[in-house]
């Protein structure tokens, strides 16, 4: 039990943080028209894309003679930019229709 | 200085991201919101590319530490080839199979996430905060990447029917918790990479697993609840790296993403529970509804137009048939031909129609019908009593009065469209077969319905035409 407690208080600001980003993307959504779900699900699509900063990250500290993890990281970086670039580019494209005539 | 920009750059990236999302739930604003998290996205992107700074396992920084060119080469090719494949995919994809293209971008996120965790374990076996959140990301990008793949079978039509294990839902959950536990047990004791693989392995297995037996009209939920889990692992690796952009955009997508799961299973009436675990098709769909029979009705072409032509007010229901047949522009050009002859049309847009929540508003606007002329469900429903002819393209189990009389029906409870409500009904389909849940549709058999049979694009050609010469 206290090393629960403790764990909270460890990462207070890391729990507010998760906590108040939860509200913000419930808020965010709320009252979207039926309209927009499918653009707005392909946005979200693109933003969750930001795990490539994640991919990049692990790359730069990769050592340069372990070919497994160049090969893997490669990989992921180009997983993550087709998520992010695609993601975008289609979510535009759906957009591009919506424009008033 | 450096890494104070680095947070700046990412203090920027989440702010359009917030910013950006809500931008896109309106639809003067929609592109401009897209295009700012864009923007938002690059500036991270470049920051944690140009300003890098290498830190020792206990957050010390190693000055003067220079990342090798072939490190760079390796990010730099990835992001191009990922730059030029995505774009060009994106650009290219018509717009009927766009629903199977968002899930296979999502998929790509999560094997992105679970390839982070596959690189990081080696590196954290002694601290198991970090060993917990690698493993979290990882199972859950996994799985989130497994059953978009399948997701993505399922809606291209290579896996046509929900394919079901007996007591699939005792061996899913079975599944599930021995997935949780081995992940759990690999938290606690930091086994060899051999049991990495192997958890890899089994999270790949489940995501299986998990989406297969669910059919077809579910995929859009199915999409959205993985969508949020691809969030949700980006999230992680957020924690793992104390990175501010990945938690604030993994977070984001993975709330907005539950709550959008929630709005559609609201639309079709029915929990999320019974999505993933409950029987829609398959089995169900061979009980119950079989027992309808009586005549059904055709109609021609020209007895269609004039009927059309001659009335005061037309509602037009597209369904995925319309999508598949490409027929959205010759809907279009009838929509303006019997408008010209002073006939008031509109489009009834049910919630689910199509393979996702809004495919149709996409796919009409597309050619050029204006969003004002889209009305949706709880609006247009009251107005059928008033609506001389309804005009059913392609759809089926949105407007299947079953959903309110027959309690045995799989759709029973799901809000439809009332077009019975209409003094006539038209529909439009290729044959007689079921939609997509497949359940038979007793409105075909209604006196006032006529089935007009054909090809959308085809029928819908003929049918401009015809009122054109009248």
């Amino acid at each position: 039990m206290e090393s629960i407690l403790n764990l909270i208080s460890e990462h207070r600001e890391m729990i507010y943080f998760v906590l108040l980003s939860v509200f913000v993307g419930i808020e965010v959504i709320g009252g979207v028209p039926t309209v927009l779900h499918t653009p707005l699900m392909s946005g979200a699509n693109a933003i969750h894309g930001v795990v490539i900063v994640g991919a990049i990250y692990v790359m730069l500290n990769v050592d340069p003679t372990d070919y497994l993890a160049l090969a893997l990281g490669f990989l992921a970086v180009l997983l993550g930019t087709l998520n992010v670039v695609g993601g975008f580019v289609v979510t535009d494209r759906m957009l591009e229709m919506f424009k008033k005539k | 200085m450096k890494s104070a920009l680095l947070e700046l750059s990412y203090l920027i990236g989440s702010v359009t991201f917030i910013v950006g999302l809500k931008m896109m739930g309106n639809p003067k604003s929609a592109r401009k919101g897209n295009l700012l998290g864009a923007a938002g996205m690059t500036i991270a992107i470049l920051g944690t590319i140009f300003l890098f700074e290498k830190k020792t396992e206990d957050g010390v920084l190693i000055a003067d530490h220079v990342v090798p060119g072939i490190i760079y080469a390796l990010i730099f090719g990835a992001i191009l080839l990922g730059t030029i494949v995505g774009w060009l995919t994106a650009k290219k994809v018509q717009m009927t199979k766009m629903p199977e293209l968002v899930s296979m971008f999502n998929g790509m996120g999560g094997a992105c996430a679970a390839l982070i965790g596959l690189m990081e374990y080696q590196h954290n076996l002694h601290h198991t905060g970090a060993l917990a959140t690698i493993i979290a990301g990882m199972v859950i990008g996994t799985v989130s990447f497994s059953g978009s793949i399948i997701a993505y079978l399922k809606l291209n039509g290579t896996m046509k029917q929900p394919i079901r294990l007996p007591q699939y839902n005792v061996i899913n959950t079975i599944v599930m918790a021995g997935v949780v536990l081995f992940g759990a047990w690999v938290v606690m004791t930091a086994p060899s990479m051999t049991f990495l693989y192997l958890l890899f392995a089994v999270a790949i297995v489940y995501g299986i697993l998990f989406t297969v037996p669910i059919g077809g009209a579910d995929m859009p939920v199915v999409i959205s609840l993985l969508n949020s889990f691809t969030g949700l692992a980006a999230a992680f690796g957020g924690f793992l790296y104390d990175n501010k952009i990945m938690l604030t955009g993994g977070i984001l997508v993975g709330s907005a993403g539950t709550l959008l799961t929630l709005v559609m299973c609201k639309a079709m009436n029915r929990p999320l529970s019974n999505v993933i675990f409950g029987a829609f098709g398959g089995g169900n769909a061979a009980e119950g509804s079989s027992a309808i029979s009586g005549s059904i009705k055709d109609i021609n072409v020209s007895d269609t137009a004039v009927l059309m032509n001659y009335s005061k007010k037309v509602v037009i229901v597209p369904g995925y048939g319309l999508a598949v047949a490409q027929a959205q522009h010759v809907i279009h050009e009838l929509e303006t031909i019997l408008e010209e002859r002073g006939v008031e049309v509109k489009y009834a847009i049910h919630p689910v129609a199509g393979r996702m929540p809004g495919h149709m508003n996409v796919l009409l606007a597309e050619s050029n019908v204006s969003y004002d002329k889209l009305v949706e469900m709880e609006d247009i429903n009251p107005e059928f009593p008033s609506t001389d002819v309804v005009l059913v393209v392609g759809a089926n189990d949105v407007v299947n009065p079953a959903a309110h009389n027959d309690p045995s029906s799989p759709i029973y409870g799901m809000p439809i469209l009332d077009v019975e409500n209409a003094s006539h009904i038209i529909v439009n389909k290729r044959s007689m077969s079921a939609g997509y849940a497949g359940i038979e549709n007793e409105l075909f058999f209604n006196p006032k319905t006529s089935m007009l049979f054909g090809d959308a694009k085809d029928v819908l050609t003929k049918l401009v035409a015809e009122i054109k010469s009248l």
